[in-house]
């Protein structure tokens, strides 16, 4: 029995962590789904290469190469060290020592690899941490970049550091095994980093190093049980959401924005005096208060933000000493919806905490800081469209409250009146040919 | 007929033809001094090169961007519909306009609402005329100048055209040189979503400010513009450094118009 204790006390970690997880996920999911229903599955196969170039291919973050270059050794560090995470967890189940080795050289050229991928984590992540916490860039010290974000994605470069040298060290006590040719370690993996980084274990005593062995496994294995569960909490839920998120990207203009169907219909029973109302018809919504008038993929770019401020540091109102932070507006989307999900596990799904995404979180002052000029959308590297969230909000200030600055309202009675947004009779538009 | 020789698409309807193309003006080339400047020289260049096109002239109304933008929906598409039917009354086929926010509202918003138009911007008519050899342009006066062109957003970032504003400058042999934020990256004038009509909220500096900057970075003593709008903010950038009589903002259409002598 007691050999199989650590397989028993593995499985159960496992099961645990995949449980929790599939929760979590399950409850953004479901909040994702209180948005709007908005078709987004035409063009598959265009949708399918944005995808592949945007989101595998990151290829938007090479905009700014330090920062992108970085990213990608983190990135594809992540992925491809994953590889050693299923041998890790086969390992853990059976009891087995490095079983995926019968692959001989192969074997050895990967976990090779692999160390050398960890190298480039470790350094990503390091120069990661020095530009938010010593160089302190200007987009990751802004206003909203205050408490929780600050402290998760300083978490999130510490768990990997402590990731990556569990895995170095674990490979390093490993081969000082191997070389001591201790029983169960069977000669396998190349180590070109480990060797050096943690060579100094060599020629220990071979029970220290069993247990310095197993003590990494065990944390690494462990780690990566917790970062899961830490995911749903934290921007770093976009390692998995960007994937979706930019398959669902807008493929139209950036210019075009959405025309509101329920006013569309208000408009024609206007212009159209013998169209009959449909009395089962819900009531016309006017722009969005509230996360649920927001549109699911809306929604999802909000989970999916990684909070990298590309988007605030190219936004003209942002630069120029306004409140408007489009990183804010999607960062505002996700509180308030973990809050209404919050509310809905707690006290029901009819629960109404009497506040809302508008007022409570973002101020008309920003909404109306806007120009429209798409730059956040243009430098997201994931494809989030801010812009249309704070056009959502403009419309229901506008329609719902009739909160428009003064200024707006003259300019919208000039149009309604004369058909241009200044006091000129329409009459005279052709007057500039005579002149 | 009135001194440049304008038709109307109703003056084509009453002597039974119909125009090739209709050059919608927009509010701010009909009513804005510095503006009708724009449409003039565009008037100019089409008459030259002798391409049948009409204006709506009374008939024409704002395409709504404004409202929409300022979250007035509904005033938009009352706006959509009015002109989509004049626009369809007359059978309108192809649109061409000097300003970008029109170019993007009836290009890509009207025909969800029924208005289903070929919409070009001024700078793509230009760039077509020039390489179809109807229209020849050389450099003139502007030969060997620095020019910089400033991307609006509503033709750049939300339309994807920055190649024929610039292919047409460099007709004109000069010296095209680049502010450091252009193209994908280009920073708004500061008039778009409406702020145009509206005070700037709260803050540090004026948008169009920050953006004169970049002019006045690049050292070319022409900014080419292609909106009506980034024309007015960077005019007024530009006065608030007290430049305006080194450096010169220019429409597209205006440069051609003045280098063909027109
Ligand atoms: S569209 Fe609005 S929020 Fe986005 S960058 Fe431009 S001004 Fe900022
Ligand atoms: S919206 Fe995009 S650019 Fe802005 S912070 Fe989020 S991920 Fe970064």
């Amino acid at each position: 029995m007691l050999t199989y204790i650590s397989n028993i006390i593995f499985i159960a970690l496992l099961s645990t962590a995949v449980y929790f997880f599939t929760k979590n996920i399950k409850k953004i999911i479901r909040n994702i789904n209180l948005g709007q229903d908005q078709d987004l599955t035409d063009n598959k196969v265009q949708r399918w290469g944005i995808m592949a170039r945007v989101a595998m291919g990151q290829s938007k973050m090479i905009t700014r190469p330090v920062a992108g270059i970085m990213h990608l050794f983190v990135y594809v560090g992540f992925i491809l060290i994953n590889i050693e995470v299923l041998e890790i967890i086969i390992d853990g189940i059976l009891g087995t020592h490095r079983i995926l080795s019968f692959m001989g050289g192969f074997y050895n050229f990967l976990i090779g690899f692999f160390e050398v991928l960890a190298l480039l984590v470790l350094v990503g992540v390091i120069v990661f941490w020095a530009r938010r916490n010593v160089v302190k860039l200007k987009r990751f010290t802004a206003t909203e970049m205050k408490g929780w974000a600050v402290t998760d994605a300083n978490n999130i470069l510490y768990i990997e550091i402590v990731l990556m040298t569990a895995v170095l060290m674990m490979n390093g006590a490993d081969h000082a095994l191997q070389l001591a040719n201790y029983p169960h370690y069977t000669q396998a993996g190349s180590f070109p980093i480990s060797s050096v980084l943690f060579g100094w274990l060599q020629g220990m005593n071979p029970t220290t190093l069993m247990v310095i062995e197993r003590a990494c496994w065990w944390l690494h294995i462990i780690g990566i049980f917790l970062f899961l569960n830490y995911l749903p909490i934290s921007k770093h839920l976009h390692i998995l959401l960007a994937f979706p998120n930019v398959w669902y990207s807008n493929l139209a203009a950036k210019g075009k924005f959405k025309n509101n169907p329920d006013i569309t219909r208000e408009v024609n029973l206007m212009l159209n005096p013998s169209a009959t109302i449909d009395p089962n018809a819900a009531p016309p919504k006017f722009g969005a208060k509230d996360v649920n008038d927001l549109s699911w993929i809306q929604l999802l770019n909000a989970y999916s933000c990684t909070e990298c401020g590309r988007c605030t540091s190219n936004c003209p109102a942002n630069q120029t000493g306004k409140l408007l932070s489009p990183r804010k507006i999607m960062m505002d989307t996700r509180d308030r919806m973990e809050e209404v999900g919050k509310n809905i596990d707690t006290k029901g799904v009819d629960f109404n905490d009497g506040k809302a995404l508008v007022g409570n979180y973002i101020t008309a002052e920003e909404l109306w800081a806007c120009t429209s000029c798409n730059a956040c959308v243009e430098s997201c590297p994931i494809n989030i469209d801010p812009l249309s969230i704070i056009m959502d909000l403009r419309q229901y200030l506008v329609l719902e409250k009739s909160e428009a600055p003064q200024s707006l309202n003259s300019m919208f009675t000039n149009i309604e009146n004369n058909g241009a947004p200044w006091q000129y009779s329409q009459a005279d538009r052709l007057k500039w040919a005579n002149e | 007929m009135n001194a440049l020789n304008v038709k109307t698409v109703a003056d084509y309807t009453a002597q039974g033809t119909k125009p090739d193309i209709l050059f919608w003006v927009g509010c701010a080339g009909s009513f804005d001094d510095r503006a009708k400047k724009i449409t003039k020289a565009i008037v100019k260049i089409l008459n030259h090169v002798d391409i049948k096109y009409a204006v709506l002239g009374a008939e024409e109304s704002c395409t709504g961007d404004p409202a929409k933008r300022a979250g007035n929906e509904f005033l938009f598409q009352m706006q959509a519909m009015s002109n989509i039917a004049i626009l369809n009354g007359y059978e309108v086929k192809k649109i061409v306009t000097a300003c970008p926010h029109c170019f993007n509202t009836l290009k890509n918003e009207y025909p969800e609402l029924g208005g289903h138009y070929e919409v070009i911007h001024h700078t793509q008519l230009l760039q077509e005329l020039i390489d179809s050899g109807k229209l020849k342009v050389e450099g003139g006066t502007f030969k060997g100048k620095k020019i910089t062109f400033h991307d609006p957003c509503y033709l750049g970032r939300a339309n994807g055209e920055y190649l024929a504003p610039r292919a047409v400058i460099e007709k004109l042999d000069v010296e095209l040189v680049e502010m450091k934020r252009c193209k994908t990256n280009g920073l708004c004038c500061g008039a778009g979503g409406a702020q145009m009509f509206k005070e700037a909220e709260k803050g540090t500096k004026e948008v169009n400010i920050e953006r004169t900057e970049d002019v006045l970075e690049s050292k070319a003593t022409i900014v080419a513009a292609g909106c009506p709008f980034c024309n007015t903010m960077l005019t007024d950038g530009l006065k608030h450094y007290n430049k305006q009589d080194e450096i010169q903002v220019m429409d597209i259409a205006e440069m051609i118009a003045q280098a063909a002598d027109l």
